[in-house]
């Protein structure tokens, strides 16, 4: 057999590798051009993510500024308190709406025809009458004096002030007459227009007035939503998973169950929120629009997520370890809790932070179960009618009034920032997590 | 090195005399067959480990000998396809018996592996392990004492004493290695396996590791198994030649080596195959 080897003819000539010439030329450029792609690559990825925030903090950026004019405003007595008890029911159900008509009367003594005081009271937020109602509330004593107000102004002249009004336009194809322009401008000049900070944006939940709608019921809606799907889906993802990669004998079962869960992880969403309409509403009767709804049906969303993360970064646990620690008498639970699940902990909170700001950013799974809801309070527990920050994206940009187009923008901002701090909140548990180990 | 293998080849009789011939097996391999699903990787192992001596298990990859190791604490029990069959007993104890606990059975019979597989954790927590699980240790005095002991009989405390509470896995191969040693002795095992522990060390550690097996012979049963002839004949007092699955020879390292039954064993030793 190897006599057969030995006695073969050997090959005419020995043929060594080139190192010069043709072909190195184009392994360089190939590589050259590689790099290119690459390169391009990132630059057209960054390049978008730049338009991208560009333009929506471009539009957005105005919507934390809101108008507010100077009025003189007289708390009348006999408005407000005709009987003269001081009591405060009697304060609370006087009309100050009305008290804010007259008191633009009383600052602009020119206009006296109907029509143009209807202008002029649209010159305020149609609630500047609550917010005056809530000081005198607050301080019984204002009533009878007369002070100089910042009262917040309409969202038309809201628009005016940060120039989104075309005065060039004709009157008609105009939110802001010609008349109004003309006050406007008085007021202006005489210092009586300002853009403050709107803190109201983040203090307040939605509203069918621009100049009132806040953030803050959706940012509430959208924590408490995320509260409910964590507590479910990590401890449930984890514990599935922990079992199925240590656990479970590999049979076909577990090889069944391993499919469905990569196939759950690329159902639509909007199919869980027919789930979660269909059982957590008809059938248990759960309260419709509720962040605890909400809260599970995206928990069943985000579950395939983390048992997917959380098995392969198990997976990536070294074999050894789990050998040493066998092999020092430990049991296999123990195994699993001294070692194996703090070495795949960065790894499965890094998945549960990607299920997480998925869950924090859908839309179609809560659509199904009422969380489209107008809502106007800011929720105050896990039952009450919500909404999330996405909802309110979609509600904003579908309404009609031209202000409503940069909050929708500032309501895009807060959810960015949002996503960006829970991302800084994984990358700060990894490196906690990693340095114990 | 070679002055070393002198050393235990003459060192050889003696080391039966060490043993009293009356010794009882520490542990007892009856008609032993592994299987891994429809492959048969074991058969009909006869082997007796003899107390406070070392077993050396030879044999070219594939043969078995990794395997049959690993029945001595159920480290195979982890692989789902892997079957067992015949006795195994650990001090008359049938070490398959239902009723027996396989996590008390490794803290009994502890393991050392191929690679050094430090936890990332601290030196002193790699060694404090074993004795927190296990309970043998309850104060911090105790564990620090147990700490510094197994420690020292690696032979590794009067290097990594002022570091202690660095991670294990920052030490170099053979320290981890003897750091391994260290957890496993910490446990108190009556035996110690070890499989290939010096296949990934360069010569000056393997030669460390070989002098602190000799020394721990006195207080532990070891079994070793190892590609190095060499190695074999330095640190064993007997040395069991396994081949396609089978014990094709067990005896005395001397005699095995000088003077083998088997033709197989004999073209083995001498490098004709394997």
């Amino acid at each position: 057999m190897t006599d057969a080897i030995m006695n073969s003819k050997p090959s005419t000539e020995i043929r060594r590798p080139t190192l010069t010439g043709e072909r190195l030329k184009k392994r360089y450029a190939a590589e050259r051009r590689f790099r290119l792609y690459g390169l391009g690559s990132i630059l057209t990825a960054g390049l978008i993510l730049v338009f991208l925030v560009g333009s929506i903090t471009g539009t957005g950026y105005t919507a934390f500024l809101q108008t507010y004019i100077k009025l003189n405003i007289s708390f009348d007595a006999e408005f407000l308190d005709p009987a003269g008890t001081g009591d405060v029911a009697q304060l609370a159900s006087a009309d100050y709406g009305g008290m804010v008509k007259k008191n633009l009367r009383d600052n602009f003594p020119e206009v006296t025809s109907r029509r143009d005081k209807r202008k002029l009271y649209n010159f305020v937020s149609p609630n500047a009458g609550f917010d005056l109602r809530t000081m005198v509330i607050d301080d019984p004593s204002l009533v009878g004096q007369s002070l100089d107000l910042w009262i917040k102004a309409s969202d038309d002249i809201d628009m005016l002030t940060k120039g989104y009004v075309d005065r060039t336009l004709e009157e008609s194809n105009r939110r802001v007459s010609d008349t109004e322009l003309v006050w406007y401008d008085k007021l202006d000049s005489n210092d009586h227009i300002e853009a403050r900070i709107n803190t109201d944006f983040f203090l307040k939940a939605d509203s069918r007035e621009p100049e009132e709608a806040g953030i803050l019921g959706a940012v509430t809606g959208s924590l408490l939503t995320l509260v409910i799907t964590l507590l479910l889906s990590f401890p449930i993802g984890v514990m599935a998973a922990i079992y199925l990669e240590e656990f479970a004998p590999k049979n076909k079962w577990t090889d069944l169950i391993e499919v469905n869960i990569n196939n759950l992880a690329a159902v639509p969403s909007i199919v869980f929120g027919l789930l979660g309409l269909a059982m957590f509403l008809n059938f248990f009767g759960f309260p419709r629009s509720a962040p605890l709804v909400g809260g599970m049906v995206l928990a069943l969303m985000t579950l395939p997520t983390i048992i997917i993360a959380a098995r392969s970064a198990l997976k990536a646990v070294p074999p050894s370890i789990r050998e040493a620690a066998l092999g020092l008498g430990a049991s296999p639970l123990q195994v699993v809790t001294h070692h194996v699940l703090p070495l795949a902990m960065p790894g499965i909170l890094t998945g549960t932070i990607i299920g997480m700001a998925q869950a924090l950013g859908e839309t179609a799974p809560l659509l199904m179960i009422g969380m489209i809801a107008f809502i106007v309070d800011v929720p105050g527990g896990f039952t009450d009618p919500a909404t999330v920050l996405p909802v309110q994206i979609y509600l904003w940009a579908d309404s009609p009034e031209r202000a409503f187009v940069e909050r929708t923008s500032a309501a895009i901002m807060v959810l960015l920032a949002f996503l960006i701090f829970m991302n800084i909140l994984a990358v700060m548990l990894r490196k906690k997590f990693e340095r114990r180990w | 090195m070679s002055e070393k293998k002198k050393m235990a080849k003459s060192d050889a009789s003696p080391a039966s005399k060490e043993t009293p011939p009356s010794a009882t097996p520490k542990m007892k391999g009856d008609k032993v067959k592994v299987f891994y699903g429809e492959k048969q990787a074991l058969m009909d192992v006869d082997l007796d480990i003899k107390p406070n001596e070392v077993t050396a298990l030879i044999g070219p990859s594939g043969c078995g000998k990794s395997t049959f190791l690993r029945c001595l604490n159920r480290m195979n029990d982890v692989i789902d396809i892997c079957r067992v069959e015949g006795k195994i007993t650990l001090d008359d104890e049938d070490i398959y018996d239902s009723t027996l606990d396989p996590v008390q059975l490794r803290a009994r019979v502890g393991m050392v592996f191929q690679k050094p597989n430090p936890f990332p954790k601290s030196i002193y927590d790699n060694i404090a392990y074993g004795p927190r699980i296990h309970g043998t240790a309850q104060s911090k005095a105790d564990i620090d004492e147990i700490v510094e002991t197994s420690l020292t009989k690696a032979g590794l405390f009067g290097e990594v004493k002022d570091r202690l509470l660095e991670p294990g896995t920052g030490l170099s191969g053979g320290q981890q290695q003897r750091l391994c040693i260290a957890r496993a002795i910490a446990v108190n095992p009556e035996v110690i396996l070890m499989d290939e522990p010096c296949s990934a060390l360069d010569p000056i550690a393997t030669a460390k590791i070989e002098e602190l097996i000799d020394e721990l012979r006195e207080n532990y049963t070891i079994v070793i198994v190892t590609h190095s002839m060499q190695q074999a004949a330095r640190v064993s007092q007997r040395t069991a030649f396994f081949h396609l699955g089978e014990l094709v020879e067990v005896g005395d390292t001397e005699q095995i080596f000088t003077n083998p039954n088997d033709s197989r064993t004999q073209g083995y030793i001498t490098g004709r195959f394997g």
